[in-house]
């Protein structure tokens, strides 16, 4: 316990540190990894604690980002009020998704969530009068709406934006983590793993199980209003399956739980294309795919490894 | 009512290459527990495959027999170097697996071939034949045909051979096949080859209409799923008949409903899944 | 030269060891019965046969020592093995179970069909029911179909008689001389043992996976231990 806090104050002032070496391209797109690291952490409840999958939580960053663009470009909404916003509707819809998904079990609910991932975009084009349609929404907002750390202590826009989103990352991992070792974390993981143990413990497992949908998607959707707001812009083709795979990737490597497979995944989603896109698309997808494959069994041999 | 005719046909057509495609994810199913993300995407490579062959002169049909019998070994190969060595671990990687077999094969096709769309000549000419003063496209007719011929075979080659036996016992039940002299391995190997045939089958057939590029079975692979799930995942002929009403269904849909879209048609099917899904009894 | 031979042969668990140094032998044509209570070993016993567990020890068959074991070769060595419950394929129709049983003889032949039919006729009236329908006594006459099919050397039984009416039970020992006499080896496994001893020729007792009796099974029968544990009198 007490190594986990040192190893947490080391990472907070690393992250306090970053910003002051590093080029401002280079904290922009740190910035844009903590959106996705709250992403992965809000996913890991659901996966790696309720033991439920879903290939849809790239959707979910969709809702946030568009509720943010939609509210900030057609109704001139500061900002920092979207994300709250964003975090109650994706995890609304989150809970309205999980009610049904307590009928499904572990394959059939990954084929109800990769088939939503899938169609997503499609009706995001689709209705292309309330959410831009294929060119998607440009929030540059005015000044009113943000960029409101720009000044102080000497920030720039990008350095606000890390800061905002990182302070919330920090916020939210430590709510996570106090919730998972918390009473509700234990029972999660007992209607996790048996049935009639958490029955008979009093737990009702069907609300447990919703909660941590209702969780992961609320976390889903801060770190898709805090995507938008830190590109500045959102589009039906950034919340492909890839997304939605290497969000539950970065969630299951590296076991469950771990703030540094969280952060790993995280780097991953962001540097991935980079390291591959510099050939052509072909390639890249191929490798992307590839690397993937490779993640599982690297994972697989490792869990053999460690299992002796 | 000639019209109505021509759009059942055109829908029949269409729905041989969901219920071929859908047969192969319920013969994966069945056989190894795996649902198989990346089945239309082999499809597309197969058909890929195809219009190489075709393209360097080879007649078609020969072109076709070959590419199915690559996909076939490509399929039982697939099985064994990935999804064996994974048997025993969490379904997550399972899933994980497919998916990113999914992306590296998408990848692959635009990679060797490139994203740009182009024609596939298929062996169906598009001119009409009359029937009973009513004129049908020769090419869903032919579609119709090779697609109910591919199926009519896998249900033979299951109920028939000793092979096919093999493979029903082994998905039933594996220790007590092994006990019987089965090699249970070989049978999923089996299993995967057959439905990477079939697959090639659904994309060879889908090629003249949808037109060859990368992404070209991601909408007939959800169509798949649901036609799949009609079957319970685990019916062949559900699958097959699911496919055959899916198609018939989306295209009158798409004929006298005006407002109903492409994209439209594919929230459809994704309403039919869910649908499909929350209705399943638990097995 | 014995048909079948274990030699101190060892099994476990994970931490629980099932099987302590066993030695026993089937000849040709032999009936063997193994008793014991629940968890002695006893079917551990025919899973070290077959292959279906991990042993330490030798397993030979007609002398020679079979390394890595495994239940799809030992099927094809002659070995047929019919575990616990009976393992019925219950969405497959009779008769393809029945096909099934000679996958090692290259398919089913004609003969070896009337032959089963003739000793169970049930299993012809319902050949193309799924066997899932079937009652319990009527499953392990297709379990036992099944596994002469195979044209076994050398038949495996796990508690035939479980959950079996005794009349049925009677038939199907009944059906196990038969096959006996037409030169089959058997081992069978049971907690009726007194059924079992009438049946056998040789017996073994085993007792937290070690052998602690054995010789013919009449003699067996005679013995005051066995009677008063395991004959009830």
């Amino acid at each position: 316990m007490r190594r986990r806090l040192y190893l947490l104050a080391a990472a907070a002032v690393v992250l306090v540190v970053l910003p002051l070496v590093l080029s401002e391209f280079r904290t922009l797109q740190l910035a844009t990894v903590g959106a996705y690291f709250i992403a992965i952490v809000g996913l890991d409840v659901l996966v790696g604690h309720s033991g439920q999958v879903s290939l849809g939580h790239g959707g979910l960053m969709a809702v946030g980002g568009y509720t943010t663009a939609i509210l900030m470009a057609h109704h001139g909404v500061l900002d920092l009020w979207t994300i709250p916003l964003a975090a109650l509707v994706a995890g609304g819809i989150g809970v309205l998704f999980g009610v049904p998904a307590l009928r499904l079990t572990g394959l059939f609910l990954a084929l109800a969530t990769f088939g939503i991932a899938v169609v997503l975009p499609t009706l995001l084009k689709h209705f292309g009068h309330f959410t831009g349609g294929s060119t998607g929404i440009t929030l540059f907002g005015s000044p009113e709406q943000s960029g409101h750390g720009v000044g102080y202590l000497g920030m720039t826009n990008d350095t606000w934006l890390y800061a905002l989103t990182w302070t919330i990352g920090i916020a939210l991992f430590l709510l996570a983590w106090w919730l998972l070792s918390s009473r509700f974390g234990r029972a999660l993981r007992a209607a996790r793993d048996s049935e009639p143990a958490a029955a008979a413990s009093g737990i009702n497992r069907s609300a447990y199980r919703v909660a941590a949908f209702g969780i992961s998607a609320a976390y889903a959707g801060v770190a898709g209003a805090l995507y938008a707001i830190n590109v500045a812009y959102v589009s039906p083709d950034t919340y492909s399956i890839q997304l939605s795979l290497l969000l539950l990737v970065g969630a299951v490597v590296g076991g469950y739980g771990s703030i540094w497979a969280a952060l790993g995944g995280a780097l991953l989603i962001e540097y991935l294309p980079d390291v591959v896109s510099s050939k052509q698309a072909g390639p890249a997808t191929f490798f992307y795919g590839a690397a993937i494959i490779a993640a599982v069994f690297a994972v697989h041999i490792v869990r053999k490894v460690s299992a002796r | 009512m000639a019209n109505l005719l021509q759009q059942i046909v055109s829908g029949l057509a269409s729905g041989g290459i969901y219920g071929s495609l859908a047969l192969a994810l319920v013969l994966i199913y069945r056989a190894t527990g795996v649902i198989n993300f990346a089945q239309g995407e082999l499809a597309t490579l197969s058909a890929f495959i195809c219009a190489s062959l075709v393209g360097h002169g080879w007649s078609f049909w020969a072109a076709f027999a070959a590419t199915v019998a690559l996909s076939f070994a490509g399929g039982m190969g697939l099985h064994t170097v990935l999804i064996r060595p994974l048997a025993r671990g969490p379904l997550l990687g399972i899933v994980i697996l497919t998916i990113g077999l999914l992306i590296a094969v998408n990848g692959l096709d635009t990679w060797l071939w490139g994203g740009a769309v182009r024609q596939f000549q298929g062996p169906f000419s598009t001119s009409p034949i009359r029937v009973g003063g009513v004129a049908f496209s020769k090419q869903d007719l032919g579609v119709i045909a090779v697609s109910l011929v591919a199926v009519a075979l896998m249900g033979l080659l299951l109920s028939r051979t000793k092979l096919g036996l093999g493979l029903r016992a082994a998905a039933a039940n594996p220790d007590e096949s092994r006990l019987a002299g089965v090699p249970v391995d070989g049978m999923y190997a089996l299993g995967w080859g057959l439905a990477a045939a079939l697959g090639a089958v659904a994309g060879v057939l889908a090629a003249p209409s949808l037109l060859l590029e990368p992404n070209m079975m991601q909408t007939v692979l959800l169509y798949a799923f649901a036609a799949a799930l009609v079957g319970a995942m685990t019916s062949p002929l559900g699958a097959v008949l699911g496919g055959l009403g899916l198609g018939v269904l989306l295209n009158l849909l798409g004929t006298y409903v005006h407002w109903i879209g492409g994209d439209l048609r594919l929230a459809a099917a994704l309403a039919l899944i869910l649908g499909l899904l929350l209705v399943r009894r638990r097995a | 030269m014995p048909l079948l031979e274990l030699r101190e042969v060892g099994a476990r668990y994970g931490q629980v060891v099932a099987l302590r140094g066993v030695s026993l032998t089937v000849d040709e044509g032999d009936f063997v019965a193994v008793l014991g209570a629940n968890g002695a070993g006893k079917t551990t016993t025919l899973r070290a046969i077959s292959g279906t567990v991990k042993t330490s020890g030798d397993v030979l068959l007609d002398g020679d020592p079979v390394f890595r074991r495994r239940p799809e070769r030992m099927a094809k060595l002659g070995v047929a093995h019919v575990p616990e419950g009976r393992g019925t394929f219950t969405t497959l129709s009779v008769l393809d179970n029945l096909r099934l049983g000679a996958w090692v003889q290259q398919g089913a032949r004609g003969r070896d069909l009337a032959r089963v039919f003739e000793l169970f006729p049930v299993l012809y009236e319902r050949r193309d029911q799924r066997a899932g329908t079937l009652s319990g006594g009527q499953q392990q006459m297709l379990a036992l179909g099944r596994a002469m099919m195979a044209r076994p050397r050398l038949l495996l039984l796990d508690e035939p008689s479980l959950g079996l009416a005794p009349l049925v039970t009677r038939e199907m020992f009944d059906a196990l001389r038969q096959l006996n006499e037409q030169g089959t080896a058997i081992v069978v496994v049971e907690q009726n043992a007194t059924l079992a001893l009438e049946a056998a020729r040789h017996a073994y007792l085993l007792e937290t996976g070690s052998v602690v009796l054995q010789g013919e099974a009449s003699v067996l029968r005679t013995n005051d231990d066995v009677r008063r544990s395991y004959l009830g009198y």
